[in-house]
Parts: structure tokens; C-alpha cells; sequence
């Protein structure tokens, strides 16, 4: 509106920029959730999903599967369907090859705003999305049996594992959808997705499994969080002597940790310069 | 120059300073070279036309301008500002609008300009009053609380207009702004881009139509293989590649006797459509009169029934001059 007022803030002290960069990544936010708000269906078809495992797992799968150890299997489920919503990278994948497609991107680099900030911004509404999910599912889950056995305090800290993780998994799936650049292509991946959880302890129990699908799914990240969940809210854990299992945790969290020093850098990058 | 002072430093000298200049601008992709030295000097509150058949460079060139891509070499300067040195502060002189509608199918049209607003640091009243204005002022307000995914493509390219729009940058890119728009809309984006020139904005639009840039630019630039080949305002491009002229014979046997006359002054050999009886000759400028030549045609006993000496149209500069070698490239310049 006011040409002039940009032309100052060239020569601005950190304290403004930090604050713009703040307006930027609530902006990214903002309009992500905005979006949102406009596709009942989509989010309706989200929402759901969560009662549709529950059944399908619950009672179809469920009812021929039997958790060594003891214990009530969908009990043992309902940990591994939030580790299932914290790991799908899919929406952020499709948003972010979307925007790339579409020029939005594009028109976002051509502004002066502060480039790695929108994909912070991003990530922050898809946390805020992925609560709802995890309260959704939560509520499935005590209409089926599961239970929180030991207080609220546990239940927070695996709560604080799962969003820690879920935008860990958002930048591997924003990266993901900057490099695939297409649309369709990128909602077509989920189909290759689907096996890596999978491959874990979130269905079943990963002593049956032969021995080399073992070794994949005890070390797959996904294992470690639905472990260290299972531990936290006192739902059936079968033991299991591989490490990352021994110690989910320090697993989830390295896992965690490794997958943001990896992707925060890789996805700013890649936001912030052109690939033509 | 004299009255610069007085102004905000975006607007100084716009009368006489070149706002968007480029030297031997230079970028390939594998072996394609998008852009192989391009010189381009557009004068400050002027309209500017970049003119080309498909990859001769156009997009690349803007996308350069706009700080979306890195020349290989050469240098581009918006206002004075390096775009690879400063593309930040290139990035608070210029709006962008692309070929392919850059907003937001899944928000309403007044949603895009708020966000936009929002990141342009107008605070949220201020987004929202300017959104409103803008909705308002180039009649959208109607529409603006539909999604967009429901608009026409007619009024998204308006919208992505207008989001380039939310804090009226001195500098405007317009990479082919009427691509694949029905006549009307063409002509709605053509009045918006009017309008954003009288008030002063400086504007390159890229564009396949030549009735466009016949229309909209005061300055036209044609490029083909990522060079200039030719420049000027459209009068001087159309007045250096010629005249042409039109003669349409009442009858078939008169064709060959018109071609004859034709020929006295034609600088190539006329093009005759034989079924309707229409010969076309391009003539060097001002080389034979109007009258001159229907005396001559009545003199060797053509019955013409229509006969226009006329300039060119920029459709003719356009086949001339891209379709020129290339490789002639000192010679074929300039035409002004």
C-alpha cells in the first residue's frame, strides 16, 4: 500500500525482523488452516479415518490376533493408530507440491518475506491439525477399551512424542513434496508410503515376523514411537530385546531428532531457490 | 532529474531512469541456452512488451528479473538494484504475476489478498481494508467470498493480478497475462494494466499477441533464441520493416498483370491468394503513394476493386524479424 515504508526496511535491527519473520510464518499458517476450514469433506474423510481403522484393526484383524504377553489387542492398537497419524506425511507431501505446481510458491519467493519461514509456518498448522486428529482418535479409542492406566503426566509426555514426531514427518513430507513438484504424483506415493508403517509394531507384535523383516521393523523409527507410547500409557508391550525397542524413548526422540536436523535444512533450501 | 529530492526513493527519476535493465543476461538449462545476452533497457513509468514465439526466452528472462532464478552471467539491476547482489531489496520493488494463475484455489478471492497482505506486513485491519479496496476497485467484490476454484479463468488471472498488486510496486512483471483468456477477459486485464500504467507503475509483460503489445506497450521488444532482434516503439519497428500493400482484382486474369505492376516497387515477390483474387507486396517505406499506384494499375488496365497501401502489422515485424537468421546477429540488432 505504501511503497515507501519498504523502501526503509532495508536497514532494520534483528528484534524487527524476527518479529516479521513471526508474521510471515503465522501468515503460512494461517493460510493453511484457512483452507482447511473450507473442505469439510477432506476433513471429514481425515477425521474418519481414525473409525474406520479402529474397526477394520479392531475387530477384523483383531479378533485373530492375539498379543503375547497378555493383554487387550485393541488396547495394544489404538498406541499404533496415533503413531499411524503422527507418520502420514501425505497432506503436507500434496500441499507442498501443490503450492510448487501452482506458482504459489513461485509468487511467495518473489515477495520479500523471509523464505524459510513459510515452511515453519506450515509445520506449525499441520501440528495444530494433527491434535485435533490425535483428540479424534483418542476419543475412537475409549469407545473400544483403550485405556490411559498411569495419569495424565505420562499421557503428555507420549502426547508431546507424537507432535514432536508428526512435524518431524511433516518436513520429510514437505521436502518429499518439493522434490516430486506434481500433484497427482505426489498423492500417488501414498501407496508406496503405506508399507513403511507397516513394517513395524503398530499392527502386530514383530515376533512372528521372519527374521529379516524383523530386523526392519524393530529398527523402523515408527516402532520406537509406538513403543515408547505403549510404555507411557501403560497399554500392552510385548517384550522385545532389540535397542531402539529397550529404549523408545531416547529412540523416538533421536529419531526425532535426526529427522528434523536432516529435513529443516534440506526443505528450506530447496523452498528458498528456484529449481528452473 | 531535478525533481527527484522530492519523491520516495522507489520513484526517483522514474521519467528518465531505466527502472529495469539488463546486460548480456545470460542462462542455460543443459544445453538449452534460455537466455544468450540479453540487453534490455525499459525507461521508468513505461510499458514494455517482450515479444516471442514459445521458448524464445520470454519466462526466463522474467523469472530472472524477479529474483526466481540465477543468470549464468551478465548483470539485471530493478531500480538500480542487482538482482543476484540485492534480491531483497529487488523483492520490495516488484510484483509478479505468472502465466499460470498463482492464487489459491482453496480460498476465497478476499483469503489470497488478506494472506498476501498479511505477509506484506499491513497488519490484519490493513490487509483486510486493502483487499476490500482492491476487490472493489477492479470488480471482483462480488465474487471475492467464493472459493476460487469456482471463478473463471478470466477472473482468477484478475485476481493474480490484483495479489500482485497488495502493496502497488513501482516495478510489474506480467509473464504472458492474457494466455488462453476468451476476448472479453482479455480486455478486462487489458484496462487493469492501463490503468496500473497511468498511474505511473513500470511494466514488462511478456506476450504472444501482437495486438497486444501493439496495444498496451509504448516500447516493443522482440526476442527470439534468448536475444534481442529487434526494438522500438511499435510505429518505428512497423515504419522500418516497410509498407505493404493490398490489392484484390475484379477479375482472375487481371492477377498476373497486377503482379506485374507490383512488382516496380515490392522488395519481395508479392504473395498472391488466387482465390481471392488478393495480391500482398511489401515495399520499401513510403515507396509508391496511393494514388501513384492506382493510376499505374488503371494505366496497365487492371480492374482492381480494392487496393490499401498500409504499414505493416506487428503479426508481419514479428515473422520478419524472428524468422531471421539468427546467426546474423550484428546486423539484425537493431531496427530502430
Amino acid at each position: 500500500m505504501n511503497p515507501t515504508a519498504w523502501a526503509g526496511s532495508a536497514t532494520v535491527g534483528m528484534a524487527t525482523r524476527a518479529r516479521w519473520a513471526l508474521i510471515d510464518g503465522l501468515a503460512a499458517a494461517e493460510r493453511l488452516i484457512t483452507k482447511l476450514k473450507h473442505e469439510p469433506a477432506s476433513i471429514a474423510l481425515t477425521l474418519g479415518a481414525p473409525v474406520v481403522l479402529v474397526v477394520i484393526f479392531g475387530y477384523i484383524f483383531g479378533s485373530a490376533i492375539k498379543v503375547p504377553d497378555g493383554g487387550n489387542y485393541r488396547e495394544y492398537l489404538v498406541p499404533g493408530l496415533y503413531v499411524t497419524i503422527a507418520a502420514n506425511i501425505l497432506p503436507p507431501m500434496v500441499t507442498m507440491a501443490r503450492d510448487s505446481t501452482r506458482g504459489v510458491v513461485d509468487r511467495f519467493r518473489s515477495m520479500p518475506i523471509n523464505r524459510a519461514v513459510v515452511p515453519f509456518g506450515q509445520a506449525t498448522a499441520t501440528a495444530i491439525y494433527g491434535l485435533a486428529n490425535f483428540l479424534l482418535m483418542a476419543l475412537c479409542g475409549l469407545a473400544v477399551g483403550w485405556r490411559i492406566h498411569r495419569g495424565a503426566g505420562y499421557a503428555l509426555i507420549a502426547l508431546a512424542l507424537l507432535v514432536a514426531f508428526q512435524i518431524a514427518m511433516t518436513w520429510v513430507g514437505m521436502y518429499l513434496g518439493l522434490l516430486i513438484g506434481n500433484e497427482e504424483a505426489a498423492a500417488q506415493t501414498g501407496i508406496v508410503i503405506f508399507p513403511i508403517t507397516m513394517v513395524s509394531n503398530v499392527f502386530v507384535p514383530t515376533s512372528g515376523m521372519p527374521a529379516w523383516l524383523r530386523l526392519l521393523a524393530d529398527w523402523n523409527p515408527v516402532s520406537a514411537l509406538a513403543t515408547a507410547v505403549r510404555h507411557l500409557l501403560g497399554n500392552p508391550t510385548p517384550v522385545n530385546r532389540a535397542w531402539p525397542l529397550e529404549h523408545p524413548i531416547a529412540a523416538s526422540l533421536a529419531w526425532t531428532a535426526v529427522l528434523l536436523a536432516i529435513f529443516i535444512p534440506l526443505c528450506t533450501v530447496r523452498y528458498a531457490r528456484s529449481r528452473r | 532529474m531535478l525533481d527527484d529530492a522530492s519523491s520516495n526513493p522507489l520513484k526517483d527519476g522514474r521519467q528518465d531512469v531505466n527502472m529495469i535493465e539488463t546486460e548480456g543476461l545470460k542462462k542455460s538449462f543443459g544445453t538449452v541456452r534460455a537466455l544468450d545476452g540479453l540487453d534490455l533497457a525499459v525507461p521508468g513509468g513505461s510499458v514494455c512488451a517482450l515479444l516471442g514465439p514459445n521458448g524464445a526466452g520470454k519466462t526466463t528472462a522474467i523469472r530472472v528479473l524477479a529474483t526466481l532464478t540465477r543468470p549464468d552471467a551478465g548483470s539485471a539491476r530493478i531500480a538500480g538494484q542487482d538482482v543476484v547482489r540485492h534480491p531483497g531489496q529487488v523483492r520490495r520493488r516488484i510484483g509478479l504475476a505468472g502465466q499460470h494463475a498463482a492464487v489459491d484455489d482453496d480460498l476465497t478471492g478476499r483469503e489470497n489478498l488478506f494472506i498476501l497482505g498479511l505477509m506484506y506486513h499491513l497488519g490484519r485491519r490493513g490487509a483486510r481494508q486493502r483487499a476490500d479496496a482492491l476487490l472493489a476497485q477492479f470488480g471482483l467484490a462480488d465474487a471475492a467470498d467464493r472459493l476460487v476454484k469456482t471463478w473463471s479463468g478470466g477472473m482468477r488471472r484478475r485476481l493474480d493480478l490484483l495479489a500482485s498488486l497488495v502493496v502497488a510496486p513501482p516495478v510489474l512483471f506480467l509473464d504472458e497475462p492474457t494466455t488462453g483468456l476468451d476476448p472479453r477477459s482479455r480486455a478486462e486485464i487489458w484496462a487493469t494494466i492501463r490503468t496500473l500504467a497511468s498511474g505511473g507503475t513500470t511494466i514488462l509483460l511478456t506476450t504472444q499477441h501482437l495486438d497486444e503489445a501493439d496495444r498496451l506497450a509504448s516500447y516493443v521488444v522482440i526476442i527470439d533464441a534468448g536475444r534481442v532482434t529487434a526494438h522500438g516503439r511499435p510505429a518505428t519497428l512497423k515504419a522500418a520493416i516497410g509498407t505493404r500493400i493490398d490489392v484484390v482484382t475484379g477479375t482472375a486474369e487481371d492477377l498476373p498483370v497486377a503482379v506485374a505492376v507490383l512488382s516496380r516497387w515490392a522488395t519481395h515477390p508479392p504473395t498472391v491468394e488466387a482465390g481471392e483474387r488478393r495480391l500482398t507486396a511489401p515495399v520499401a517505406a513510403d515507396a509508391v503513394t496511393l494514388p501513384e499506384l492506382v493510376r499505374q494499375l488503371d494505366a496497365a488496365g487492371v480492374q482492381a476493386e480494392d487496393v490499401s497501401v498500409r504499414r505493416p502489422t506487428l503479426d508481419e515485424v514479428f515473422l520478419n524479424r524472428t524468422g531471421a537468421a539468427p546467426a546474423r546477429a550484428a546486423g539484425s540488432e537493431t531496427a530502430a
